[in-house]
């Protein structure tokens, strides 16, 4: 008897499958079932763009509409990578352009993306709807023109701080005047002005616009004018918030802000002056998302403010937050679930000394729903993170950064051993960790022993030998992404669990032990994986002992990548050299 | 197996293996919590142009010493000088900020765009602006760059380009075409007659289509001229935009 069922059957229950992760268990159960579900995938994430080459996944998608695409390792937002490493959205949108013409969707992630890119995307894709592009670069608002004139059904164009170069606010006036679909706006990364006429041209013409998020240069009194337009808006992203209103102005822009009865969201906040905080009064209420990581508020402004937002969820603010506007947040902000607390100063010498860990306990303590932590602090306690890890088992993610390297626990001089331990035993789990402070093998033998669920872990500073790495890559059975920089080991532990690495998606280690010689045994190893090294120093002529700078290990379907610049080296490069090669050439 | 019992034979190099902050071969002053890895620089330390050079600020550079073996397997580890840390509060009331104090790449972990944003907001206040001036991109100055707004006929926007990143024509015509080829079909193919001084005209053109562009560009005087009959350093100066035609 055959119970397989029809394909037209299988394709409807599939087109009930949203997340890409049951989707990717459901390829795996059959060939039917494979070929089924790769027909009626519309969304793609390849979260990393190494891992794979555009031609093979739009072959495996030929229905795909959405794609979204990671490129440089995490660490690249620190400055850790090298210009020109890669990263490069051109080959992906080339194939694309040929093989999925009717892609609607693309989400860039630390990727460079050149107006060459822009412009075939924007000559391309007929169907094109949304251009969303995090921390990428390699741009102009030339760029911008090119789509903004050719997607006629655009909804969606966000650019999340990225770095473009600004020739100009002219861009905007590109968007024709039949345009009418724009759902989303976001230029908040870019530098000079736009034109306020074009601006509210466009957002008269957008019934639907429910995200704006406007750069800098947006004065407070073009934002009274644009809030009247779209008193619709879901999210706002205000411009700087600082220019010198007589009361007449004000009292229009308070109105303003009382009429946006649906506003969930609000940032930008730039440079904002203590006597307009009240202007926002009316819409905290209902705010579920707040970013004040760029409004330098005080404390007591801060706590005004905080104090009326009784549904905030997420909550980004800087150390001018304090201990005391932490304490009114856990009283007022009983939904809460994440927390970002950035430095208001870039050294551990400017940070705000009134911040301490005793602001997180008080939020840890009072929000039930708290599950995802990142808090900058110039030091912390094994007591502090014991109390948070007993308060808050339900944490998901914490990324604590104790911005003086190898600084112990305040109190008692001791390593943050203890505390670490408390925290991945606590809170079961546990997906994403971001280690500081001092700390021994120990920590890593209690993360290794009971962070089972951990997926992402990130460390600096830290560690005495090989064991370190040998306990994590042995025990966290989950870990995907790993990243290290500033330890003290060498080879050992990395041979030994080379296996691991194929599980993984990424391993990134910088100013660590690891010789050339394991760099290449590891390559001929392990011919899966891709193992980058990135060293400015020629490679060629290293003695198998010495130390290299940087290593970037991922596994791979694409084999080695043709776009690697000079001071990128894997084993493709030099194939014929051996492990015990020493001569020098 | 802990590398701590190596702890008494590497006592020599305690000194070396030292993790610290500052010039190579200066002492640190009061701060006894300097455990910062140092590398020892294998390499050469030529006045060349590093891809990295300026990550690192000053002659500041990471080296490390791995203990007396550099083997591969023994996994030997710079043995940390595991002095009881000072604390914060003392640090800050002894000596101030170290004489050189070396800028760590990437720490603390905050995104180059966050740390843009905060330092330019830091000037706008010292400076007393509450609103950016925007460039005046088209100003032309020696020192300032040199935006000229470049147009295409039949395409459906227009570039800019700073005239003084190009040195000669051949520069600027093999970036035009680069940045409008995506304007013809197929394959560029380029005839140039090259003069003395690099080009007389400049065409580009189109092989599949055969049409021919020229390159004009706008004067001073609101004159229309060919680009490629005057000297380069007299061209830039004199040009307001650029304009490339169909000849016909």
């Amino acid at each position: 008897m055959d119970l397989r069922l029809p394909s037209k059957v299988l394709e409807h229950i599939f087109s009930f499958v949203d997340s890409n992760e049951d989707r990717n268990s459901v390829s795996l159960v059959c060939k039917s079932w494979f070929e089924t579900e790769r027909l009626t995938r519309k969304r793609v994430f390849v979260r990393n763009c190494y891992a794979v080459t555009p031609a093979a996944v739009a072959r495996r998608f030929p229905e795909m509409r959405s794609l979204t695409l990671k490129g440089k390792p995490h660490f690249a937002d620190y400055n850790l990578v090298p210009d020109g490493w890669g990263g490069y959205a051109w080959p992906w949108i080339e194939a694309m352009a040929e093989k999925s013409p009717a892609l609607e969707e693309l989400r860039l992630k630390r990727m460079v993306v050149t107006d060459e890119c822009l412009e075939k995307i924007a000559a391309s894709f007929k169907e094109f709807k949304a251009l969303v592009l995090t921390s990428c670069e390699g741009f102009s608002t030339d760029g911008l023109a090119a789509i903004a004139v050719a997607c006629r059904n655009l909804r969606e164009l966000e650019l999340r701080e990225c770095i473009v170069e600004d020739l100009g606010g002219d861009w905007l006036s590109y968007f024709p005047e039949t345009l009418t679909s724009l759902v989303s706006l976001d230029f908040s990364c870019l530098d000079s002005e736009v034109k306020l006429s074009d601006l509210e041209l466009l957002v008269s013409r957008s019934p639907n616009l429910k995200s704006l998020k406007l750069n800098r240069d947006v004065s407070l009194d073009a934002l009274g004018s644009l809030l009247r337009l779209a008193p619709q808006l879901v999210e706002l992203g205000t411009g700087s918030f600082s220019d010198k209103l007589d009361q007449e102005a004000v009292s229009k822009l308070s109105q303003a802000f009382t009429e946006l009865k649906e506003l969930k969201s609000l940032s930008g906040l730039w440079d904002v002056l203590p006597e307009y905080i009240p202007l926002l009064y009316s819409v905290c209420p209902g705010l579920t998302s707040l970013n004040l990581s760029y409004a330098t508020v005080q404390m007591p402004d801060l706590v005004e403010l905080l104090s009326r937002c009784s549904n905030l969820q997420k909550l980004w603010v800087m150390d001018l937050i304090e201990d005391k506007g932490l304490e009114a947040v856990a009283s007022s902000c009983k939904e809460l679930r994440e927390l970002r607390v950035f430095p208001s100063g870039a050294d551990v010498d400017e940070t705000n000394v009134a911040l301490t860990e005793q602001g997180l306990v008080s939020v840890s303590e009072a929000c039930p729903n708290l599950e995802s932590v990142l808090y900058f602090c110039a030091q912390f306690t094994n007591e502090a993170l014991v109390t948070i890890a007993r308060n808050r088992p339900n944490l998901k993610c914490v990324r604590l950064c104790v911005m003086e390297p190898f600084a112990p626990d305040h109190k008692t001089q001791q390593p943050l051993d203890e505390g670490f331990k408390a925290i991945v035993e606590g809170c079961k789990g546990l997906q994403r960790l971001s280690v500081s402070g001092l700390l021994t093998d120990k920590a890593f033998e209690y993360i290794g022993t009971h962070g089972k669920k951990l997926r992402m872990l990130s460390i600096a500073f830290a560690g005495d030998s090989d064991l370190m790495l040998h306990h994590l890559l042995s025990g966290c059975e989950s870990l995907n992404k790993l990243e290290i920089r500033d330890c003290p080991f060498g080879d050992t532990a990395l041979l030994e669990n080379a296996a691991k690495l194929e599980t993984m998606r990424s391993l990134w280690m910088s100013s660590c032990g690891v010789s050339f010689g394991a760099c290449k045994l590891l390559s001929q190893k392990m011919p899966k994986l891709n193992v980058e090294v990135i060293d400015e120093h020629p490679l060629k002529t290293r003695p198998d002992s010495s130390p290299v700078e940087k290593i970037y290990i991922y596994r791979t379907l694409a084999g080695p990548r043709l776009d690697m610049p000079e001071f990128v080296w894997t084993i493709h490069k030099n194939p014929e050299i051996g492990v015990s090669n020493l001569a020098i050439e | 197996m802990s590398d701590k019992n190596k702890t008494s034979d590497d006592a020599l190099n305690f000194k070396a293996t030292e993790l610290r902050l500052g010039l190579p071969g200066s002492e640190s002053p009061e701060r006894v919590d300097q455990r910062f890895l140092t590398l020892k620089n294998l390499c050469p330390v030529s006045g060349a142009k590093r891809v990295f050079s300026n990550a690192i600020n000053g002659s500041n550079k990471w080296v490390f010493s791995p203990g007396s073996t550099t083997d591969v397997n023994s996994g030997s580890v710079p043995v940390k000088d595991h002095k009881p840390g000072v604390s914060v509060k003392e640090k800050k009331s002894s000596a101030a900020a170290p004489a050189s104090k070396a800028q760590v790449v990437g720490w603390p972990p905050i995104r180059s765009f966050r740390k843009n944003t905060m330092a330019s907001s830091q000037s706008q206040k010292q400076g007393g602006n509450t609103n950016p001036e925007t460039e005046e991109k088209a100003k032309s100055g020696p020192e300032t760059c040199l935006y000229v707004k470049v147009s295409m006929e039949g395409a459906p926007y227009l570039r800019k380009i700073d005239l003084k990143t190009y040195k000669s024509y051949v520069e600027l015509s093999s970036a035009l075409e680069k940045m409008f080829s995506c304007f013809t079909i197929g394959p560029f193919g380029s005839h140039r007659r090259c003069g003395r001084d690099g080009l007389n005209e400049s065409r580009l053109t189109n092989l599949l289509s055969g049409s021919v562009y020229v390159v004009t560009y706008e004067d001073k005087d609101s004159d229309w001229m060919l680009v490629g009959d005057v000297p380069w350093e007299m061209f830039i100066c004199s040009c307001k935009k650029l304009r490339i035609m169909k000849s016909s």
